[in-house]
């Protein structure tokens, strides 16, 4: 079982917590304070999601009157006093930085040792992660080792006013009900959070903090896995979708892969990315990597448009937070039309092709006026 | 060899439909599957069985009917079968729910030494991604998460190479046996039941265990009590205030739509189209 409620257990009503549990916080985790985020780095770069984290923690931190703090694990040649000068521009006040050469490149044991050290030392209150493949990895490792609960892939965090805990909201049973979970009697209390679901705080130059250094007190031999090589995806043909701008969509009412050139088109005309459906990933169309929603990728683009899709709760959780939808769909049923800001009730294959042309001259006539 | 699969009975997703007013999840007539990130462990564990010989143990925490799920993965040819069921279960979060499988592995584990635990990636319901995790923490076994490929295995050494899907690239790892590992999705394909086979899991016995039968004495550690996430509150998505505006492509061209389409969005959204211009410059 997990996360997600019980179907029985559905309504709203029933009272938090039941059946003799604990809902006290002891006396001695009352003492944990502070809001950490893990900064997530890799080959010399930090993954956005941690300065959205940043950012929403900032929010909580405020709430409750405490510190942020960006935790910082790595190798003794990696720039961590600039990820964390950068995290302090961001709003962090503090920052933990542990190095050492057995945290150069993620391995699971060494830096569940080194975060759950860490924590057990200065006592965190709230302790935030990208649901990335390394947050989640190393999330779930270090709540099991320390006890306590963890939240994944939250769409909304805040702090419930009664308990003063971390309220933290997940979409759950594939996007069609969303739960809110608290960790009331543990601490720290931990959640994940996909890249692209929280805004890119604003960064402020003038923002400077303290950094703390911890050791890591692990060598080499002791550590069992070992990276035997990295093999960097292609940069030539990497797509990033969760931070395009624009994103032109394709769904199974395209019929066949060669009719996604339309799709690429319109896409390349507007600078944007090419996105699509799980379906079509799965006939082979598109690459895995383009798939938008609940098992693919959150987007968060100024324009969304999708062609032939037809809005399945899986896909709208990925995609409704762009600021401007338009749907282009033959069935004016489709559920996408229910949350989409523009709608065309037509042929894709014939709309995609006047879009692409209209937006073509649109913009080379704009260009010209501008020049 | 012998390896434990570890899955979870689900409501088919895809065809779940919340009550409009009641908010609540409407699960009649919906089909429970096999977790499909699941399959893809199964199935890798499956080829390391065809390569090595040895056995696949399959291992479920949940309610009795989860039997049929267990039954399904013997059909694919799985060997034994455990369904680890008890109401003092019921309400677990990953965090307990890991402990309870940790039982079972361990109890399976005294039968005859686990060299590989799988797990899925996550599910699709609970989607948190953290049971695989939480077992390997709990038993000090090697985590391997979002495994795309099984370079190497060799038992002699016992030792293990993957090839394991990070952000930006893919980690070449080598670690000991015993490991956990969870497959990254559509890395295999699920191999079909034959008749003899389907015949064969109808009637295979599978084995349930109480908490007791899993070793498992303190109840706090399991169900809802050891839980420490609580579910305060589940509700629906709110519904968007405002409502598409359709654009009518029966009286007029299309060519007239798109164009009204574009003035439409660029008014919406006014810095839009200047980026989209600067980004024409750069
Ligand atoms: C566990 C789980 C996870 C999932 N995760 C995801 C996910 O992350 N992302 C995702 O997208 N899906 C996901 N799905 C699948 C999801 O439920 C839907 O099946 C999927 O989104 C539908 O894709 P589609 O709209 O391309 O295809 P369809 O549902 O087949 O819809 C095609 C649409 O095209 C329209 N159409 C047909 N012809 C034309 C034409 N000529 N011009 C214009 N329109 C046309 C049709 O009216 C229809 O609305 C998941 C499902 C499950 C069970």
């Amino acid at each position: 079982m997990s996360q997600a409620p019980t179907p029985a257990a559905a309504p709203a009503k029933r009272p938090a917590g039941r059946g003799g549990r604990n809902l006290e916080l002891s006396d001695e985790l009352k003492a944990y304070k502070g809001v950490w985020v893990f900064i997530e780095h890799d080959r010399g770069h930090v993954h956005s999601v941690s300065w959205e984290l940043i950012g929403e923690a900032r929010k909580l931190a405020d709430t409750l009157g405490c510190p942020v703090s960006a935790i910082l694990l790595g190798g003794p040649d990696e720039p961590l006093e600039k990820f964390a000068a950068e995290a302090f521009t961001f709003g962090a006040d503090k920052a933990y930085i542990m190095k050492d050469p057995v945290l150069k490149g993620y391995r699971n044991e060494p830096f569940t040792k080194g975060m759950t050290d860490l924590v057990n030392k200065y006592q965190p209150e709230i302790f935030l992660l990208g649901a990335t493949s390394m947050g989640r990895d190393l999330a779930g490792s270090v709540a099991t080792t320390l006890l306590t609960g963890l939240t994944a892939d939250c769409t909304e965090l805040k702090i419930d006013p009664t308990s003063k805990a971390l309220a933290a909201t997940r979409p759950t049973f594939g996007g069609s009900l969303y739960c809110t979970i608290m960790t009331l009697a543990y601490r720290p209390q931990m959640a994940t959070v996909r890249p692209r679901v929280m805004l890119m705080p604003r960064a402020d130059a003038s923002r400077t903090g303290e950094i703390t250094y911890d050791t890591l007190g692990m060598i080499e031999t002791q550590v069992v896995t070992k990276m035997l090589d990295f093999i960097a995806d292609a940069n030539s043909n990497k797509i990033n979708l969760p931070y395009a701008d624009v994103i032109v969509s394709g769904g199974k009412g395209l019929k066949n892969p060669e009719n996604f050139k339309l799709v690429f088109e319109l896409a390349r005309v507007l600078g944007g990315e090419v996105g699509s459906t799980r379906p079509c990933v799965q006939a082979g169309w598109v690459e895995a990597d383009r798939q938008v929603g609940q098992t693919g990728k959150t987007v968060r683009p100024k324009l969304y448009i999708a062609a032939g899709i037809s809005g399945a709760i899986q896909h709208r959780v990925g995609c409704e937070a762009a600021d401007v939808i338009v749907a282009i769909n033959t069935d004016v049923n489709a559920p996408i039309f229910e949350f989409a800001h523009y709608g065309i009730v037509g042929n894709a294959m014939q709309v995609l092709p006047a879009l692409t042309q209209a937006f073509a001259a649109h913009l080379a006539l704009r260009s010209r006026q501008v020049a | 060899m012998h390896i434990v699969v570890c899955i979870k009975q689900v409501p088919d997703s895809a065809q779940i439909r919340v009550h409009p007013v009641t908010n609540t999840i409407m699960r009649q007539g919906v089909p429970a599957i096999v977790n499909p990130y699941d399959l893809f462990s199964l199935e890798e564990a499956l080829r390391l069985k065809d390569k090595f010989g040895g056995k696949v143990t399959m291992l479920c925490m949940g309610p009795p009917q989860a039997e049929e799920a267990l039954r399904k993965c013997i059909s694919f040819g799985a060997d034994d079968a455990v369904l680890v069921t008890d109401r003092a279960f019921a309400g677990a979060d990953t965090l307990a729910t890991s402990y309870a499988l940790t039982a079972g592995v361990r109890q399976i584990a005294k039968e005859q030494a686990v060299d590989i635990v799988f797990t899925g990636k996550q599910t699709i319901d609970g989607d948190t991604a953290q049971v695989g995790p939480g077992i390997a923490k709990r038993m000090g076994l090697q985590l391997l998460t979002y495994v795309s490929r099984i370079v190497e295995v060799d038992l002699e050494n016992r030792s293990i190479t993957v090839e394991r899907r990070a952000e930006g690239g893919v980690q070449v790892l080598k670690t000991s046996l015993p490991c956990l590992i969870t497959m990254l999705e559509n890395t295999n394909e699920m191999r079909f039941a034959n008749l003899p086979a389907m015949i064969h899991a109808a009637a295979y016995p599978v084995r349930k265990w109480s908490k007791e039968d899993a070793g498992i004495e303190d109840l706090s550690k399991i169900g809802l009590k050891g839980s420490p996430t609580v579910v305060s509150k589940v509700f629906g998505p709110t519904p968007r205030s405002e409502k598409v505006e359709m654009l009518d492509l029966e009286n007029s061209s299309l060519r007239d739509v798109s164009l009204n389409l574009i003035q439409k969005i660029f008014t919406r959204h006014p810095t839009l189209e200047s980026d989209l211009l600067m980004k024409e410059m750069t």
